[in-house]
């Protein structure tokens, strides 16, 4: 009751769903760098995904139980605190915060939004018909096609780079906020997270949309 | 009328034990039948409302700020005496009653200070069991420090901030006793009148400082914790709400006011700078320990950079006079010695009061990090208020009223003259005598709050029957009334003047006559100016706004009238006090070379004022003081 | 020098309120931000009008009564300094100045700038002590205490409480606030005692009385007149987990 009722107890769920979440987006980077390696890479990632059989709905699903929660406190607590200040003053100037942290509901919901498309795109392939190109003859996708194919029309590029950039904002803020959420920052360590922080949300930004950006300049190719 | 302090007597030292022996108890199952109001929650207040709270009693207690926490014991930076002896440096119980009683200048009562000596080592259990977080040394035992008047390191502290934590230890104590619902506090209240049913304290009437209700609680014991009148001169280190109202209205119900020409004028003030100042600002006495005061030889170098001005030129003028104890004189010594040079024309800065402390020579022996090490936060202080840097010129001091000995009468139970009536800390003028030392106010606070009122009380309520008398009584109502009527008038009258205004005018003669150096002739004429002002005042002040609103210029009227009238008191004890003693300084008793003359034969006495209606002469109870345990003496600092 | 005030005015809780205008001329730079306000009210007094309330008291920064906004920030921004000791030479001639209350769900406005903190309270009220007697305690030297622990502890009880954290907060906390009692507490063998219950029912009662929850924008500690540090924000979150755990 305590933990999930709480003003302290909400925010430490926050955190552990956000660290699963991290801990996934930063696997996933991992994961789909295969590309760089090239075509036969990726997929056998993809197979070998699909060979673990039962343990990937599992995955799934506290997957998807992690993100629901974070989204549905997330929004709770976002809503108290808004009520929280119901009138504002005339002249805010802000000292320390910033963008990211102030924005963290609105680069929160894009993500969602983001990963519902993310998903139809290329899980659940409904978007784009034409890029899903079957390899042998298990029902398997040639994922290297489709992510080269998929980064060919402008929109599923923007889509990504502006999710991204979302995901850069929210993370350079979550960061290092849940290890203060979790007790685990002191004077001496946050400034020093706080930039580890901004540079997590770097690598990932870069990370993340160096994939649709070299299909682009044709640096990943069929 | 000849005063009894009720003081125990036989042997000193086990006066206090034998006292609370003989006083007697209040069944336990009975104590939540009385109501015991507490008007004030700072040391003093805060402490004995969380005690009797705890001990079952039924209390209200009242503040005019919005929090308890916020009391000006909150200010008091430098420490807390206790006579533990942790040092190991030859301090007792007896030695810290001794150098009380002489810092005092032999004006206080043997028994309430011996009293104090001895509960001083249970304040700081009781602070350490509270969590306040005092300095510590590196084995993990409690610090001292040295303050002024003591040649043991008997004071606690708590950075340069020991008065708020002390007051937020006390505070916590009252927050679990609100808590637990045995306190109930009224934030924003401010106590109007007292309220007294034959003779007895019964109740109080006080304002609802937001929506301006007067309000009437009773009670069957009224305590007073309100803090000291050095508002009375307009500019003080006090904050800007301390006022002299509610001991003053208990006083025109009949309590006589003690002694109320002792004031403490404090060295180490931040000058005034212009004519628009609120407050004065202290620093810590401390500073005397490193910082040498000097002025100017000759008048026509004082408008010059004080860099300009030769090593010879310049007068170090407390190593001249008190060779022993140079920059460290007492405070009341120190301050005269500032304002005879200023008097002399030779001070320094805006208007010319004021005159150099100066680190120079410290910053050449000690380096400029051990200077910042010790007084950081001073000079930082210093710097925000003034905009110069006190490291690179020597910093600029004058002195500013800064704390009240005087105040309501009370006896060895902190119970005045009118029964059911006690008062604590500041508010009362109990065990400082004529002069106040370093680290003494705070503990006297605490000890009232924490160990003398809830066993000197108890006494009291045994002999009463709980709610005899309860707000449904006539006196309630009138009282009521007349602080309407009071209320109305200020709003009515529609002058020209603001009570700021007025209040600058009233401090202004205060300080000019009634100040640091008093002479028949100056109080005389404070004599004559006073009623002036008082007049001007019922007949010229503009109070704008009105009651039904949260109204800060009614409640500075409220406050400037009762000055005003406290003022008159205070000049006539400064009058009929023909002597020099402590902090009250008469220029006819001196020696040749200008030290206060004390008269034993003819002022040994406690002056308690009876106050007869405004402009009508106050009647002088005494109280002979005796000297049983010290003998009576010389107070030299050569 | 004069400066130019925009003023909230409000005159009750249930009032509106809306910012007025006031040129101030003659403004020394010696004069401290409420003297010059208190020379506004003079102005307005002879004047025969409602002068502005502000809530003061010591004017020395440590009592924790003055709460202005100040150009958007509580208390002006400078560097550990109250409004209180804001002094006019800080800003330029001829500047323009706005000058707020607190604003938060649990400070209603009383008047004008002053605004009802009693929420604090509430939250100290819940756990904010040792449940210690008055007397019957310990000798003061019975437990030592660590100089560095003991150095902790009075950096967290700086707090002056005057809410300056929750009103800096976009979330209006008051986390800081309440975290700066629990970790005083908390590392002192005396307050250790009740550490558990202390957090649970400080925490809890922050959020009845209608403060938001801390998400980490660190403005508290920016804004804070004493400068008290965020890592006892941190240190409250540690207490809760392990009270949690019990
Ligand atoms: C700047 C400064 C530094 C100091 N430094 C030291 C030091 O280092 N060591 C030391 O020992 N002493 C020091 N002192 C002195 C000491 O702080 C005070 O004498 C002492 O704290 C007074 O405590 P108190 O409880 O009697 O009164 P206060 O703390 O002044 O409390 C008064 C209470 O009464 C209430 N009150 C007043 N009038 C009314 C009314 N009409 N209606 C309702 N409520 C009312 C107020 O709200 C407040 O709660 C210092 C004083 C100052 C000003
Ligand atoms: C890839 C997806 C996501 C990741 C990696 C992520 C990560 C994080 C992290 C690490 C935190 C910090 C927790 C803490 O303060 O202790 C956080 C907080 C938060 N997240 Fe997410 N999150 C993601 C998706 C979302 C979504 C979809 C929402 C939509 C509601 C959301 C809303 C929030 C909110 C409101 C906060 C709290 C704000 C704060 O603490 O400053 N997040 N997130
Ligand atoms: S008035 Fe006391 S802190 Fe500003």
């Amino acid at each position: 009751m305590q933990l999930t009722q709480s003003s302290v107890g909400r925010k430490i769920i926050m955190a552990v769903t956000g660290i699963v979440l991290v801990a996934f987006v930063c696997v996933h980077l991992l994961g789909n760098s295969s590309v760089f390696v090239g075509a036969n890479a990726i997929n056998a990632y993809a197979e070998k995904l699909h060979s673990l059989g039962p343990f990937v709905w599992v995955f799934r699903l506290v997957m998807l139980a992690a993100f629901a929660i974070h989204i549905i406190f997330g929004i709770q607590l976002t809503l108290e605190n808004r009520a929280a200040t119901p009138e504002r003053n005339v002249q805010i100037k802000r000292l320390k915060t910033g963008f990211g942290a102030e924005t963290m509901i609105v680069s929160g919901l894009v993500l969602l939004a983001f990963v519902i498309y993310h998903l139809l795109h290329f899980t659940v392939r409904v978007t784009n018909p034409d890029i899903y190109v079957p390899l042998g003859d298990q029902g398997m996708v040639d994922v290297y096609v489709m992510v080269v194919k998929g980064f060919k029309s402008a929109l599923p590029v923007i889509l990504y780079l502006v999710g991204m950039s979302f995901l850069f904002l929210h993370v350079s803020h979550g960061f290092q906020s849940l290890f203060q959420t979790l007790g685990l920052s002191n004077d001496k360590s946050l400034p020093v997270m706080e930039t580890v922080s901004k540079l997590v949300g770097v690598v990932l930004l870069v990370g993340y949309i160096s994939i649709p950006l070299l299909v682009v300049f044709g640096l990943i190719k069929i | 009328m000849i005063l009894d302090g009720k003081c125990p007597t036989g042997p000193i030292e086990t006066s206090w034990d034998r006292h609370r022996f003989e006083t007697k108890l209040v069944n336990p199952a009975n104590k939540r039948k009385y109501k015991v109001l507490c008007v004030g929650t700072g040391l003093a207040g805060g402490a004995a409302a969380a005690s009797l709270g705890e001990l079952g009693y039924n209390v209200h207690a009242f503040c005019y700020q919005d929090s308890a926490r916020r009391a000006h014991s909150i200010a008091a930076q430098g420490g807390i005496n206790a006579a533990k002896n942790y040092p190991n440096d030859g301090d007792s119980i007896y030695r810290l009653f001794y150098d009380t009683i002489k810092g005092g200048d032999f004006r206080a009562r043997e028994a309430d200070v011996w009293r104090l000596a001895q509960v001083s080592n249970n304040i700081i259990d009781q602070c350490v069991a509270q969590g306040v977080p005092f300095a510590r040394d590196y084995a993990g035992y409690l610090d001292n420090r040295s303050f002024g008047g003591a040649q043991v390191s008997r004071t606690f502290y708590a950075r340069g901030q020991t008065g708020q934590q002390l007051l937020l230890g006390a505070y916590s104590a009252l927050s679990r006793q609100i808590k637990a619902g045995t306190v109930t506090l009224h934030e924003r209240r401010e106590m109007l009148d007292l309220v007294v049913v034959d003779g007895v304290a019964r109740g109080i009437t006080c304002r609802n400082m937001v929506t301006g209700e007067i309000e009437s609680h009773w009670g069957d014991a009224v305590i007073l914790a309100t803090g000291g009148y050095v508002n009375v001169f307009y500019l003080s280190t006090n904050a800007m709400g301390c006022s002299v109202t509610a001991t003053w209205k208990a006083a025109k119900k009949g309590a006589y006011m003690a002694n109320p020409c002792y004031t403490q004028i404090h060295p180490t003030c931040i000058p005034q700078h212009g004519e628009h100042q609120s407050k004065l600002t202290l620093m810590s006495e401390s500073l005397r320990n490193d910082g040498r005061c000097w002025v100017p030889k000759k008048v026509e170098d004082c408008e010059k950079p004080a860099s300009d001005i030769a090593d010879a030129d310049r007068d170090y003028y407390l190593e001249r006079k008190y060779p022993s104890f140079g920059n460290l004189a007492p405070r009341d010594i120190a301050s005269r010695a500032a304002k005879e040079q200023c008097d002399d024309n030779r001070g320094v800065g805006p208007g010319k009061r004021g005159v150099y402390l100066d680190f120079a020579d410290s910053i050449k022996r000690l380096g400029e990090d051990t200077i910042r090490e010790r007084y950081g936060n001073l000079f930082e202080m210093y710097e925000k208020i003034t905009a110069e840097n006190g490291y690179k010129q020597p910093m600029r001091i004058y002195p500013a009223p800064h704390y009240a000995m005087g105040g309501l009468w009370v006896d060895y139970n902190c119970m005045s003259n009118v029964p059911g009536l006690f008062v604590l800390g500041e508010a009362n003028f109990s065990v400082h005598g004529a002069n106040r030392l370093g680290a003494s106010a705070l503990m006297q606070g605490l000890a009232d709050g924490y160990f003398v009122i809830p066993y000197t009380i108890a006494g009291y309520l045994a002999t009463v029957k709980p709610g005899q008398i309860k707000d449904d009584h006539a006196e309630f109502k009138k009282s009521a009334e007349e602080v309407k009527a009071d209320i109305d008038k200020m709003l009515s009258i529609n002058g020209t003047k603001t009570p700021s205004e007025l209040h600058r005018e009233l401090g202004k003669v205060m300080w000019e006559d009634v100040g640091m150096a008093r002479s028949k002739e100056s109080l005389e004429h404070a004599l004559k100016r006073i009623p002036e002002i008082r007049e001007e005042f019922w007949n010229n002040v503009k109070v704008v706004g009105t009651n039904e609103q949260f109204n800060q210029e009614l409640e500075n009227a409220g406050r400037l009238a009762d000055f005003i009238e406290f003022a008159e008191i205070l000049t006539k004890d400064a009058l009929n006090r023909e002597e020099s003693c402590g902090g009250h300084f008469r220029t006819e008793h001196q020696t040749e070379d200008g030290e206060a003359m004390r008269n034993d034969e003819d002022f040994c006495y406690v002056a308690a004022w009876e106050f007869k209606g405004a402009g009508v002469e106050p009647e002088l109870h005494k109280e002979p003081l005796k000297f049983e345990n010290v003998k009576l003496a010389v107070r030299s600092y050569k | 020098m004069k400066v130019k005030l925009h003023v909230w005015r409000q005159n009750g809780p249930n009032d509106k309120g809306t910012m007025e205008t006031y040129e101030v001329p003659n403004v020394s730079s010696d004069q401290s931000f409420l003297e010059m306000l208190d020379d506004v009210n003079l102005a307005l007094a002879k004047d025969g009008r409602d002068v502005i309330a502000f809530d003061h008291d010591c004017r020395e920064g440590i009592c924790g009564m003055c709460s202005q906004v100040i150009n958007g920030v509580p208390h002006g921004g400078q560097e550990r300094t109250t409004v209180c000791q804001l002094h006019m030479r800080e800003f330029e001639d001829g500047a323009e100045i706005f000058v707020e209350p607190w604003k938060a769900r649990a400070f209603p406005v009383i008047k004008d700038l002053v605004v009802d903190r009693g929420a604090l309270e509430k939250i100290m009220q819940a756990g904010g002590y040792t449940s210690c007697h008055t007397g019957g305690v310990a000798d003061g030297n019975a437990l030592p205490i660590g100089k560095d622990i003991a150095d902790y502890s009075m950096d967290a009880a700086e707090c002056i409480g005057c809410g300056a954290c929750v009103a800096s907060c976009p979330n209006s906390s008051a986390m800081l606030y309440t975290g700066a009692k629990v970790a005083q507490l908390a590392v002192l063998p005396q307050g250790k005692v009740e550490a558990h219950k202390r957090v649970m029912a400080m925490t809890e009662a922050a959020k009845e009385q209608g403060f938001g929850n801390c998400t980490n924008h660190y403005e508290c500690q920016a804004s804070c007149p004493k400068g008290v540090n965020v890592k006892f924000i941190a240190k409250l979150n540690r207490e809760y987990m392990k009270a949690l755990c019990k």
